[in-house]
């Protein structure tokens, strides 16, 4: 940095991004929020003003369509379906996985490499392929229209994914703390348990919230196995909604802000783990 | 794993290397966490897949014994649908728009934003929120967006004076205006991996070119771009495995119309195979798909390793 001085005094190297770049960014940043933006203000707005107000501020801010929502019938139940899929998939989950992980990282045996290549053979093709013979597998075994079936299907699907970030995650571990706690004679489970587990909160959290995005998410597995209204997860109960409602636009895009919200809040909170799940999943597998 | 078994050795102090690693203390706890991993992925994932590629060879409605053999019938079928063709063009569309337009501009913003700062972070968390957001509604906002009487499209043509179309209900409109949603919401995604492959390489590099007096995007174009090259390789299997199984977008915003143009070929497999049970037809898409995605990742495995070798 001892370059020759300049006018202003500052560090030579100012212009990384132009103003041309950053322009740009503007304009994307304003692409991705308008629809938000209009999507929220339009809950508020009668018809006819969608059209001749789509950027402005509502006449008025009265929240009739929003409460009528949610003490309406099928918003409350389809968030509570849905929550209750997305924890039951990621406790499920999270505890299968790394219990697989944890044996693959940590205990020696005939065949491990075999096996894991077998349980990562998910990341080859996505839950969507074989979506109709699984249909007919749940028939069978009488998982249709259950909340359970959902989950267990879920958790199959998301193993792969799991088990490659716990067992990425618990190679690293020294492997001294390992063997000092089986010299102690300290059983495998003890070890998963009490010293595994606990030293890997980072990437629990990482694997729950990625779990937990795809369950909240997803809609085809619950729009092919689902065929009672109380059932239905949200996605589905915002399609029945549109369904029912037509081109009501105001009411459907209040239905849609409340669906949204939820999620947004909880993005801006787990943010972190997404990203670090993501890039971490992305670039090592 | 001989790196577990020769750090155990020197730990444990002793040169021999006789452990019996199948010792009774080791295998109940494998009996206990492996069997669930097992049996879920087995039951659920594996088997339905060979199913599909057993129902694919038989005429069968989900009823009574499978015993009417067709051979390659069912495949036949597919190929010959009328909306195949097209499920299978729209899906190749989506890859192409996404290799040609959504990762140039990804990278374009992930060049821009790959530096820290608040600013920086705000812009990042706001390109990646679409990404996080439900295919569902996603998909029900840009309706909304594009709606022909109270949506933003009609604004857009009275300001310019033009009297537009509903454009997803029009065959012309219909596949770019999906591909801008598609942008939308998943160009954030690849923005973040690039983020990440930029942010790993070493400042040095990049400081010791600069002070050479290289010109900034010769700099992107002859070191940034070769350092990343495995993310971008990610990215590319992203956005292709992503486009095969295009259906939660497309359902909200077309159903697959008008008159079956918009179709992926998972809605194809929705619309012609789920919906009227026919489950070998089903599943002769389901083989088909699964051979393209098992060949995507050869390919990518392929790549990325000769990315980790240079």
């Amino acid at each position: 940095m001892s370059a020759p001085p300049l006018p202003t005094g500052t560090k030579r190297r100012r212009p990384t991004v132009s103003a041309f770049q950053w322009f740009t960014m503007l304009v994307i940043a304003a692409f991705i929020i308008v629809p938000f933006y209009t999507t929220a203000l339009g809950g508020f707005k009668e018809i006819g003003e969608l059209r001749v107000n789509p950027f402005g501020l509502p006449a008025s801010w009265d929240p009739v369509r929003f409460t009528e929502i949610i003490f309406g019938p099928t918003y409350m139940r389809s968030l509570g379906n849905s929550l209750f899929i997305a924890v039951g998939t990621v406790i499920l989950s999270t505890l299968i996985s790394s219990m697989a992980a944890f044996a693959f990282a940590h205990i020696k045996f005939f065949g491990s490499k075999f096996l894991m290549g077998y349980l990562l053979l998910g990341l080859l093709f996505p839950s969507a392929t074989a979506i109709l013979p699984l249909f007919i597998k749940m028939r069978d075994l009488g998982l249709l229209d259950k909340h359970l079936g959902i989950i267990i299907v879920q958790v199959a699907f998301s193993l792969s994914f799991s088990i490659l970030l716990f067992h990425n995650f618990f190679k690293e571990l020294p492997k001294e703390l390992i063997d000092a706690a089986r010299m102690d004679n300290c059983g495998y489970l003890r070890i998963y348990w009490y010293i595994t587990l606990p030293l890997c909160l980072p990437i629990i959290a990482t694997v729950g919230v990625f779990n937990f995005v795809g369950s909240w998410n997803s809609f085809l597995l619950p729009l092919i196995t689902l065929n009672t209204d109380a059932n239905y997860t949200w996605p589905l109960g915002i399609m029945q909604f549109q369904g029912q409602y037509g081109s009501d636009w105001p009411r459907i895009l209040a239905y849609l802000t409340l669906s949204i919200l939820p999620a947004i809040a909880f993005f801006l909170l787990a943010q972190r783990y997404i990203i670090s799940g993501l890039t971490g999943g992305a670039v090592k597998g | 794993m001989a790196s577990v078994a020769s750090s155990i050795d020197t730990v444990s102090g002793s040169a021999v290397r006789p452990r019996r690693y199948m010792d009774r203390k080791s295998l109940v706890p494998l009996l206990l966490f492996l069997p669930p991993a097992l049996l879920l992925f087995t039951v659920f994932v594996v088997l339905p897949m060979i199913d599909a590629g057993t129902f694919s060879f038989f005429d069968w409605t989900g009823y009574g014994p499978i015993t009417d053999f067709v051979g390659f019938d069912n495949y036949e079928d597919v190929i010959t649908h009328r909306n195949f063709g097209t499920a299978v063009r729209n899906s190749l569309i989506v890859v192409a728009v996404s290799l040609l337009i959504q990762l140039p501009l990804a990278m374009w913003a992930a060049i821009a934003l790959s530096e820290r700062g608040t600013h920086v972070n705000i812009l990042r968390t706001i390109f990646f929120v679409p990404y996080m957001l439900a295919e569902i509604a996603a998909g029900l906002i840009w309706k909304f967006v594009y709606d022909g009487n109270y949506g933003l499209v009609p604004i857009i043509g009275d300001a310019i004076g033009q009297k537009l179309p509903f454009v997803l209900a029009d065959k012309l409109w219909v596949i770019p205006a999906i591909m801008l949603v598609i942008i939308w919401k998943y160009f954030g995604f690849h923005m973040m991996i690039y983020i990440a492959g930029l942010q790993s390489i070493p400042s040095e590099v990049i400081e010791a070119a600069r002070l050479d007096g290289v010109k900034k995007w010769k700099i992107v174009w002859h070191i940034k771009l070769p350092m990343i090259w495995s993310a971008i390789v990610v990215s590319v299997f992203f956005s292709i495995t992503g486009a095969l199984q295009l259906f939660d977008l497309i359902i909200p915003l077309t159903g697959g119309g008008p008159q079956n143009t918009s179709h992926t070929i998972v809605t194809f497999l929705y619309q012609f195979g789920i919906l009227r049970m026919k489950l070998g037809f089903g599943g002769a898409v389901s083989v088909m798909l699964f051979i393209a995605c098992v060949i995507v990742a050869i390919v990518y495995r392929r790549l990325l390793f000769r990315a980790e070798q240079t």
